[in-house]
């Protein structure tokens, strides 16, 4: 036995920041340079675990949107001529810089976004040279896709991406877009502009083309610019519902293709039969993974009435293991919340569960002084007309509903203007199908929850967006079936006298 | 029964009366069993692996490291052992490393039951406990009286734990009560006039305490896993244990941590708080450490001590002490710095 009995507390164990080489300014990428905003304009980015800046970045504004449009439209013209194989060789090329350079990125992405060193190191760099590795074997593969034989790319892709997973966001933008021949014009969130500027670097040390990728940092307005160019032909968007609706509205009546991949309130349902402590671990991994800034987190905890204290016990000795602060700690469980803005929205839809009568708990934890940081929070007694069981919180806040039989748990799963995840835990396979079946949502987890994987093909029900992401399917937004071969032969049929085809004369 | 009461549980005796009915028949046991929450595999190795990345350093690794060495049951069961073997083994356990006197000792000398005589006058009056490996081990292929004379003479020659084997067989065809009958049987056999016990509690000791082993990898399922957990809880095991060291799959992360899980759950359902011990296969610093972080997130401060948490190990401690003094020295030394007993 040790002398004297202390605790095992664990020593701090930070990852060090000297491997990122930080420039005091960025400008924005285009046609392969890095080049100052047309009007001079920057802006800030902070790390939101400190509230210390960071970097300053250009601000791209109407002309810059139009100077990288324009770059991207004349890259396409090559770009698109090369076979598929050449492209692939690209992609490979970069996805293998960026596990090269990943504990750089894992270290840069958690300065800037606030979110847990052991994330971005064992998830999301990962994940991301995964999705270029991915397409990368697609690119001379697009005939066999299922997309009819030698689908056309459509041109210039104006991308948009939210703060939450800034790298993986991008590549899940740019890596099929870039398989099937199209070029970019990709903007990052105005909270995490700078991992996409280190890939654009990235993109330099490949020798992509130049023009093929351009990154705009900035805001809203220069989103909005980049999704009304005409010289776009396809723009894909992440983020928030509203935002969405506004570019449905924009490109409504244009020939410009949509990807939307908006907000959830997936429903975590779990059955008296479930392997619990396995369950337990999945709810905290739905709803805490990344600070709860997941579109497809698992924030409605659907529990059966017969299991609920022994769930929720559970879950609660669990959250108590929960280790808040420095997101560069190795130990690190819960960073930051990313901006003060979220952290607002966060803490307004707490009090109004409160408000509404929901019962509130928080581990005790510690939260650093400075930054902006939110405990992790669980409300029980929580109904279906509870503001915090409709709205998406996007933060580390969990709400837990009950239900009776497998009918109500469906019933209320589906009752949200939502439609991106769900999550099933039983330890029965007939259920598991039944149920599945029967959810309204693009993903259905079993028996685990938040797991991703390039294969797999991501995307919403109603307000949750349209089109697919990552697989196969992801490939159907960046192609155009109006075919070459195909048509012309069509058409030449069609020009027979008479109607007759070539080959039913005879018969 | 005998079991460890804590403290707080003052009401144990009462709950455990209450779960008697479910060892009331073959039946009700096997329903029991069978009703324990399932296991998913995926998730229960992904938790344990990710339960493997914590990141210990400096003051939390030095403390980790003179824990483990605490809870070592530094161990020899090769079929070659010797008087002088033992002998050896026993004055490494008292003083692990001879340049460094604020070495801690180990917690008990693991032998086979002919061994423990010898052992037990090798470790004088250092506190050091002798943990004996009883009942027909490793196999357990013997009939109960076989098993209960290795107990007795085990525990007659001064053994302070019994390390018993449960019959696989019995076991994974289903005759849940026959291993349960048998673990009753072994733990009346480690009762003994006057012997000391580390039972916390029990007040004065009247027992050797009892260590039940699995052998996890023929048990095969997590789901057996977690039935023998409460089976051999039920039935009074002081520690369960998760192998003998002596087939291809011991101790891992993941069997340990549900049967971690398992004395948590025993605890708050019965308030009998039971040990953990994994064997076999844990060679180095680093795999010690995951360990006890599993304990510490999973049970926490309270399991976190000899009493409750063993380490079942020949060759671990050469490797904790070689971390030790690179902790002390700032240099790496190497096999020849630490002694090979």
């Amino acid at each position: 036995m040790t002398s004297t009995h202390q605790k095992f507390a664990y020593a701090p164990a930070p990852e060090s920041r000297a491997i990122v080489d930080l420039a005091p300014s960025y400008g924005l990428f285009i046609d392969g340079e890095f080049t100052e905003a047309a009007d001079g304009t920057v802006f800030k980015t902070v790390s939101p675990s400190t509230e210390e800046v960071l970097a300053e970045v250009a601000r791209a504004g109407e002309a810059d949107v139009d100077r990288a449009v324009k770059a991207a439209g004349r890259a396409f013209t090559k770009w698109s001529a090369l076979p598929g194989a050449e492209r692939g060789k690209y992609l490979f090329r970069i996805a293998r810089i960026l596990q090269e350079r990943s504990r750089e990125l894992a270290v840069l992405e958690s300065l800037d976004n606030g979110k847990p060193i052991r994330e971005t190191r064992d998830f999301d760099l990962p994940t991301v040279a995964a999705h270029f590795f991915y397409y990368a074997g697609w690119a001379d593969k697009l005939d066999y896709a299922g997309y009819g034989p030698n689908p056309r790319p459509l041109g210039v892709a104006g991308q948009i991406i939210p703060w939450n997973f800034p790298l993986l966001m991008l590549a899940w933008k740019i890596a099929p877009a870039l398989a099937t021949g199209n070029t970019v014009v990709l903007k990052p969130a105005e909270t995490t502009p700078l991992s996409a500027l280190f890939f654009a670097d990235v993109c330099r040390q490949a020798g992509l083309p130049r023009g093929v990728v351009n990154i705009l940092t900035g805001y809203g307005d220069a989103g909005a610019a980049l999704v009304a160019h005409e010289g776009v032909a396809k723009v894909a968007f992440t983020g928030s519902t509203a935002v969405g609706k506004a570019i449905a509205r924009t490109v409504a009546g244009t020939r410009k293709k949509v990807t939307l991949e908006l907000g959830g309130k997936a429903a975590n349902i779990v059955f008296d039969d479930a392997p619990i402590d396995q369950a337990v671990e999945g709810i905290v991994n739905g709803i805490f993974f990344n600070q709860g800034h997941v579109c497809c987190a698992g924030s409605r905890l659907l529990v059966q009435e017969s299991v609920q204290d022994e769930v929720l016990d559970a879950l609660k000795r669990r959250m108590s293991t929960l280790r808040v602060g420095d997101p560069l700690d190795k130990n690190t469980d819960i960073g930051a919340i990313n901006s003060p803005e979220q952290l607002a929205r966060i803490t307004a839809l707490a009090e109004a569960g409160e408000a509404e009568g929901a019962e509130r708990w928080a581990p005790a934890c510690e939260l650093p002084e400075s930054g902006y940081w939110f405990a992790p929070t669980l409300f029980t007694g929580v109904t279906q007309a509870h503001r915090i069981a409709r709205e998406e919180i996007f933060g580390p806040v969990l709400s837990v509903l009950t239900f009776r039989t497998p009918a109500e748990a469906v019933e209320k799963a589906n009752n949200t203007p939502y439609g991106l995840s769900a999550g099933i835990w039983t330890e029965k396979g007939s259920r598991i199908l039944s149920v599945a079946s029967k959810l309204r949502a693009g993903v259905v987890w079993a028996n685990t929850f938040n797991k991703f994987d390039p294969t797999s093909p991501f995307g919403g029900y109603k307000e949750s967006g349209h089109g697919r992401e990552g697989g196969r399917h992801g490939l159907e937004g960046y192609l155009s079936e109006a075919a070459g071969p195909t048509s012309a032969h069509d058409g030449h049929l069609q020009a027979l006298p008479g109607g007759e085809r070539e080959g039913e004369r005879d018969r | 029964m005998s079991p460890v009461v804590p403290a707080h549980a003052p009401d144990a005796a009462g709950r455990l009366a209450r779960l008697a009915d479910v060892t009331a028949s073959d039946s009700a046991l096997r329903r029991f069993l069978h009703g324990l929450p399932g296991v998913d595999a995926v998730g229960l190795e992904a938790r344990a692996a990710g339960l493997g990345t914590r990141s210990i350093k400096t003051t939390a690794k030095a403390y980790a490291i003179d824990l483990a060495i605490s809870m070592i049951d530094l161990t020899t069961l090769e079929g070659a052992d010797t008087p002088g073997k033992v002998r050896a083994l026993c004055a490494k356990g008292v003083r692990p490393d001879p340049t460094d006197r604020t070495a801690p000792q180990v917690a008990a000398i693991c032998v086979y039951p002919d061994m423990v005589a010898v052992a037990k006058d090798a470790l004088g009056a250092s506190g050091i406990h002798v943990a004996s490996v009883a009942t027909a081990f490793p196999a357990g292929r013997a009939a109960l009286s076989v098993k209960l004379a290795d107990t007795a003479e085990a525990v007659a020659a001064g053994a302070d734990e019994i390390d018993m084997v449960i019959d696989r067989g019995a076991f994974l065809s289903g005759r849940y009560m026959e291993v349960f009958e048998t673990i009753r049987a072994v733990k009346l056999a480690c009762a003994r006039p006057g012997g000391t016990s580390r039972a916390a509690g029990s007040g004065g000791g009247t027992a050797a305490h009892l260590k039940v082993i699995f052998e996890n990898g023929e048990l095969s399922t997590y789901d057996n896993i977690r039935r023998c957990s409460w089976l051999a809880m039920l039935a009074g095991a002081d520690f369960i244990k998760t192998s003998t060291g002596k087939v291809a799959v011991n101790a891992t992360p993941p069997n340990t941590l549900l049967m971690l899980e398992a004395v948590r759950d025993f605890r708050d359902a019965v308030g009998v708080q039971v040990g953990v011990k994994p064997a076999g296969g844990i060679r180095t610093t680093k795999d010690a450490v995951k360990y006890l972080v599993m304990v510490n997130e999973t049970l926490g401060d309270d399991w976190l001590s000899p009493d409750w948490f063993r380490f079942g190990a020949s060759s671990l401690l050469n490797d904790l002490l070689m971390q030790r003094q690179k902790l002390s020295t700032g240099r790496y030394s190497g096999p020849d710095y630490v002694t090979v007993d």
